[in-house]
C-alpha cells in the first residue's frame, strides 16, 4: 500500500509512466470508464478547493468509481477536536484511498502513517501539492513534447509559492533545464531552495525583478498567484499583489511557441485579454489535472 | 589524565571545551546516585582542549541524542577498571521529541501527541528539518 505525499517520491520512471497513462486516458477513455467500479475515493478537504476536490472527484467518476467526503473541516470531526490519524483510521474503512487537503503543513503524512488505505495529500498549506506538479508536468509535457531541454519562467510569488518549489524540484531532475526566477525582491525564491536544488545540481537559472528582459527566453511562462492566505500581514498582501500582470503587451517579445501556465485560480495577473492566445494554456492545464489523477489513482490503487 | 578512578562506568570523552556542563544537564546525569566527575578545558592532543565526564555506574546513554549534541564525542565503557569499549558517535538519521518544530503552520502546533521528529537532510552542514513540514530545526 502507497501513498503519495511529496512529489520526490516518484522516481522520473514512475512520473514518465503516469504521464503515459494520463496520455492513454485522454486518448481512449472508454477504456478506462470501469477501472474503479465498485472503488470509493475519500476526499477530506479540511480546508475548501473547490477546483482541486472537484478535479479529484471527476477522476474518480470518470474511472467509473464513487466519492464521499467533506469540503471544509466545519463539516467533519475535526470541528470536534478529532485528530488526523483518527478521522483517517475511520475513513480507512468507508473508502479504497483518500485524497486530502488540510490547511496544516505535514498533515497528510501523519494520515498516511495512520491510513490502512492509500492517502493522497491534495496540498498542505503552503508545504506541498504533489498532484498540481504532475499536472504541470503532464501539459509541458503535451505542450512541448518533452520534459527536458527547457527555459522556464517562474513568475511572481515564488516565496510562498508551493507550486513553484515543488515544480522546480522536479523539473530539476531532467537534463538542460534552465531556469528564469522572476519575482518582486521581496518574494524572491527562498534561498535554501536555491542552493538545496539549483546550486547543488549545478543548474543554470536567472534571478531577475524583470520579466520583459528574459520574456524572449522562455519556453514555458509559469505564473503564479501572490495569495492572501500565505501574508500574515494585510498591507504586504496589498502591495504586493499586483506586482506582475500578465498582458498581451508583455508578450510582445514572446517566442510564437511560448507555453503559458498558471496553476489556478487566477486573480488578475493575467489579463483575460490573454486567453484566446494560442499561448495560453492554463484551462488546458486544469483539464489535464483530471487525467493525470486517474492516472495517480489507477497507479495507487494497483488497477492495471 | 587517566580513567583507571573509575571501575564500572562510562566516560564520555571529546567534549568541545565548555559543553560538560551542557550534557550533564541534558543527560540529567545530576538524578544518578553515584560519583560523576566533570573535568573542563583538560588537554587534549586531538583538539587542544577538551571536557570530560566520568560516570562511576553502568547507565543506558542515548547515543543518538548524545550524537546529535555532539558527534565528536568518544563514549568510553569501563568494566572492572579496564576499557572494554571506545564508540564514536555520528548524527542520527533522525531524532525523535528533542527539538520542537516552531513553524506554526505545522501540523504539531495544534496536534499535541504527535512526536516531534527531525531528520538530517544535509550531513556536511548537520541540517536538520521538521519530518512533517520541512522547516529547519534552529
Amino acid at each position: 500500500m502507497r501513498s503519495l505525499i511529496d512529489i520526490q517520491e516518484l522516481s522520473v520512471q514512475e512520473i514518465d509512466e503516469l504521464i503515459a497513462t494520463a496520455n492513454d486516458i485522454i486518448a481512449r477513455p472508454e477504456a478506462y470508464r470501469e477501472k474503479c467500479r465498485y472503488k470509493k475515493l475519500a476526499t477530506l478537504f479540511f480546508e475548501p478547493s473547490t477546483r482541486t476536490r472537484l478535479s479529484f472527484e471527476a477522476a474518480m467518476y470518470e474511472l467509473g468509481g464513487q466519492v464521499l467526503g467533506f469540503s471544509e473541516a466545519q463539516s467533519s470531526s475535526a470541528a470536534k477536536g478529532e485528530s488526523v490519524s483518527d478521522t483517517v483510521r475511520v475513513v480507512s474503512g468507508y473508502a479504497d484511498i483518500i485524497a486530502m487537503r488540510h490547511p496544516k503543513e505535514g498533515a497528510p503524512l501523519v494520515a498516511s502513517r495512520a491510513a490502512t488505505v492509500p492517502v493522497i495529500n491534495a496540498g498542505d498549506g503552503g508545504h506541498l501539492h504533489p498532484t498540481q506538479t504532475l499536472t504541470d508536468l503532464l501539459t509541458i509535457s503535451r505542450e512541448k513534447g518533452r520534459l527536458n531541454n527547457l527555459t522556464i519562467g517562474v513568475c511572481g510569488d515564488l516565496k510562498f509559492g508551493r507550486t513553484v518549489h515543488s515544480l522546480i524540484a522536479a523539473m530539476a531532475r531532467y537534463e538542460n533545464v534552465r531556469f528564469a526566477l522572476i519575482s518582486p525582491e521581496e518574494l524572491k525564491l527562498p534561498s535554501y531552495i536555491k542552493k538545496e536544488i539549483l546550486q547543488e545540481k549545478h543548474i543554470e537559472y536567472v534571478q531577475t525583478t524583470d520579466l520583459a528582459a528574459v520574456m524572449p527566453t522562455l519556453d514555458i511562462l509559469y505564473m503564479t498567484r501572490v495569495q492572501r492566505e500565505r501574508f500574515f500581514n494585510e498591507e504586504d498582501y496589498l502591495r504586493l499583489k499586483d506586482s506582475y500582470i500578465l498582458t498581451p503587451e508583455k508578450l510582445q517579445n514572446a517566442r510564437s511557441d511560448l507555453s503559458i501556465l498558471h496553476p489556478l485560480p487566477r486573480v488578475n495577473e493575467i489579463s483575460t485579454a490573454i486567453d484566446d492566445d494560442p499561448r495560453a494554456c492554463y484551462f488546458k492545464q486544469a483539464l489535464y489535472g483530471k487525467y493525470i489523477r486517474m492516472a495517480l489513482i489507477l497507479k495507487l490503487l494497483e488497477v492495471a | 589524565m587517566n580513567i583507571d578512578s573509575i571501575r564500572n562506568g562510562i566516560v564520555l570523552d571529546h567534549i568541545k571545551p565548555g559543553k560538560a556542563m551542557e550534557i550533564y544537564r541534558f543527560l540529567g546525569l545530576d538524578a544518578l546516585d553515584c560519583s560523576v566527575a566533570i573535568i573542563q578545558k583538560a588537554p587534549s592532543k586531538k583538539q587542544g582542549r577538551k571536557d570530560i565526564i566520568k560516570i562511576d555506574s553502568e547507565m543506558s546513554l542515548d547515543l543518538n541524542i548524545l550524537g546529535f549534541i555532539d558527534p565528536e564525542i568518544t563514549v568510553n565503557v569501563i568494566k572492572d577498571g579496564e576499557l572494554v569499549e571506545k564508540k564514536h558517535l555520528h548524527l542520527p538519521k533522525q531524532i525523535k521529541d528533542v527539538l520542537k518544530c516552531k513553524n506554526p503552520r505545522c501540523i504539531t502546533s495544534v496536534e499535541q501527541e504527535l512526536p516531534h521528529i527531525f531528520v538530517l537532510t544535509d550531513p556536511k552542514k548537520a541540517v536538520y528539518r521538521c519530518m512533517y513540514c520541512e522547516t529547519k530545526a534552529e
